[in-house]
């Protein structure tokens, strides 16, 4: 069984956002860029899967579509211990354009297991994952807390409002990723990156696709009044507050 | 050319979600000068359906085929392209919860539609089509243009003001598909469900407790002020990972994405992947013994001081009320 594990691209958590060219863009200069918090979880399961024999997954690949800019972030998935890595080279702005790439990556690779974050920390799409599947005419499952391989089938738990599903659907699917794929991120180790260095990453030239959403302008969210503050030895007069003034209780 | 609604049920039932949707979808058609039709997927009473009249649903496409009982996205993504091709549908919408994110990006590649996804406010324009959506975590806006002729908008839970629509007229229309069983690839083998809880993506009141509650013992007097609040509970990472509080309860950029009406957040820094995933609460409450947590520059009310004196005397302070 082979794993694909897609991962973008994404300022650190803790980036303050600034905007450039009149607003038109996201200033990069000094950001720090990471794996997407929810890509690092899936490689981390991925990874997991692999390391059990009798789950017979032989391999785990990762796969980004972005320029040389997002090398590190490549690098950084090899060094936590993926096998080998695909770039598709191509700037990344439109979830459409993106999934696109990615299926045609996997229609000429042929992967078993495609997985995904549910959502990217910078666009917020919650769209990459179901897409590709679309793409490819196969299963996908989203919300995943859980991805088992039994019997050579993936077994997964998937978050439905108040509860969970446990559902299992043939091979080739899908499987987008949420809170529960796997405990801590696992890390890189000294020897995991130097090895790194010697894997290989594969660049591949994108197709064309016509892009179907793109940004204009960025803003800022509207600034907050500020904090009232509510004496301590009076918390009672929040409740009025909340009541009289916010109308919310 | 139509706005296409997609109302999710629960067990034949509607709830807060679906209504906000159809509120939504009335907004946008107003906007466009258009109607809205509304597709249900599953088994609905005709009662039931005809409360998204209510709100300005026009038309109800019900689609009542036992073989799409379960969520299989892509039957459900099949069935609802079909009907937004036959009622010409300009402009298609979702919900951002987990059903709606399984269900748009798919039938954005079978409509080759372009999405804004978690919207909470009708477009700005509609020539281009522009809309406002979040990104980066809550940390900026973006104006999206979406450029295909299909537009689909995923709209963010509890960030849509229900707007009642009195005298609207409208018909439901019974629609008959033949499911191919082949084609449905999801097989469910196990179900575990809460009931009786207040669903946090649900409530309008969240009361949220951090690492500043010092031990899961600590809870009780945070669940009693939530239960007379008719309040959900959620907590912040920490607290979920150390086993005090449950998994699902977890907010933030790693956990549930949330906008109550007020959410309270006690013993809660406010660090930004805490505030990803609630700075959307139209009030934030703030009680931390740390004057500089950061929590305060989001909260509009806050109170400096020990919560494990505090809380009591709120509880008490809302027994007063009652
Ligand atoms: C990639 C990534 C993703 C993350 N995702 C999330 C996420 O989704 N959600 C999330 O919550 N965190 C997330 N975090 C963690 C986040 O950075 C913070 O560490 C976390 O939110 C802190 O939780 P806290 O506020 O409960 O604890 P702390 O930061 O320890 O704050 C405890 C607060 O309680 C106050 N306090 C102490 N005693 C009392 C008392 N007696 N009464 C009242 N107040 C008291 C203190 O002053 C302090 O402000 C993420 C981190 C990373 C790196
Ligand atoms: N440029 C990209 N390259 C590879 N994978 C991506 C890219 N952008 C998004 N993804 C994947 O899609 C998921 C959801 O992203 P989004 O749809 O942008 O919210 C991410 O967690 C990644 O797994």
């Amino acid at each position: 069984m082979k794993i694909l594990v897609c991962i973008s691209n994404v300022p650190d958590t803790t980036t303050k956002i600034k905007f450039a060219e009149g607003n038109a863009s996201v200033d990069t200069a000094g950001i720090q860029w990471v794996i997407n918090p929810w890509d690092e979880l899936s490689l981390t399961r991925a990874l997991e899967l692999k390391d059990n024999p009798a789950n017979g997954v032989n391999s785990v690949t990762v796969v980004h579509v972005g320029t040389a800019a997002s090398e590190p972030t490549i690098r950084k998935a090899l060094a936590i211990g993926a096998d080998d890595a695909i770039r598709v080279n191509a700037d990344s702005s439109d979830a459409f354009f993106v999934a696109a790439q990615i299926a045609e990556v996997v229609r000429k690779e042929q992967f078993d297991i495609i997985m995904c974050g549910i959502e990217s920390s910078d666009y917020n799409g919650s769209l990459v994952g179901g897409m590709i599947s679309e793409f490819l005419g196969i299963p996908s499952v989203s919300a995943v807390s859980d991805l088992k391989i039994e019997n050579g089938q993936p077994l997964l738990t998937r978050e439905i409002d108040g509860g969970k599903e446990v559902v299992s659907v043939s091979v080739p699917l899908v499987a987008i990723v949420q809170k529960g794929i796997a405990k801590e991120p696992r890390i890189a180790a000294m020897r995991g990156i130097m090895m790194a260095r010697t894997k290989p990453v594969k660049l591949v030239e994108p197709m064309a696709v016509e892009s179907l959403t793109q940004v204009v302008v960025f803003e800022k969210p509207a600034p907050r009044a500020a904090c009232k503050y509510i004496d301590a030895e009076n918390p009672a007069q929040l409740i009025d507050l909340l009541q009289n003034e916010a109308k919310v209780i | 050319m139509s706005v296409l609604v997609y109302t999710e049920n629960w067990d034949g039932k509607f709830k807060k979600l679906s209504f906000e949707l159809v509120s939504y979808a009335s907004g946008v058609a107003k906007m466009a000068g258009t109607s809205v039709t509304a597709v249900s997927i599953g088994k609905v009473d005709d009662t039931e359906l005809k409360k998204l009249g209510n709100y300005g649903a026009s038309k109800i496409v019900a689609v009542t085929n036992e073989k799409l009982s379960t969520l299989d996205n892509q039957a459900y993504a099949s069935v609802i392209s079909e009907i937004a091709l036959k009622e010409n549908s300009g402009v298609i919408i979702i919900s951002n919860n987990n059903a709606g994110k399984a269900i748009a990006p798919r039938l954005s590649v079978r409509l080759k539609a372009g999405v804004g996804s978690g919207v909470s406010r009708l477009p700005l324009n509609l020539n281009p089509f522009t809309v406002y959506k979040r990104t980066y975590s809550g940390n900026a806006f973006a104006h999206l243009v979406i450029k295909s002729d299909i537009k689909i908008l995923t709209l963010a839970q509890n960030s849509f003001d229900l707007a009642e629509t009195p005298g609207n007229s409208c018909m439901i229309e019974n629609f008959s598909l033949t499911v191919d069983e082949a084609h449905l690839k999801t097989v469910v083998k196990d179900v575990q469900k809460q009931t009786g809880k207040i669903l946090l993506t649900d409530a309008d009141i969240v009361v949220s407790g951090g690492r500043g509650m010092k031990s899961p013992d600590n809870w009780s007097p945070l669940t009693e002020l939530a239960s007379l609040l008719g309040a959900a509970t959620a907590c912040s990472r920490p607290v979920s990972d150390e086993g005090w509080r449950p998994h699902d309860e977890h907010t933030g950029q790693t956990g549930k994405i949330i906008a109550p009406n007020l959410y309270i957040a006690v013993g809660i820094s406010g660090a930004t992947q805490h505030l990803a995933g609630i700075s959307s609460s139209k009030y934030i409450v703030a009680i931390n013994t740390d004057k500089d947590a950061p929590i305060f520059e989001a909260a509009q009310y806050g109170i400096v001081g020990d919560a494990m004196k505090i809380l009591p005397k709120l509880v008490e302070a809302v027994k007063a009320k009652k």
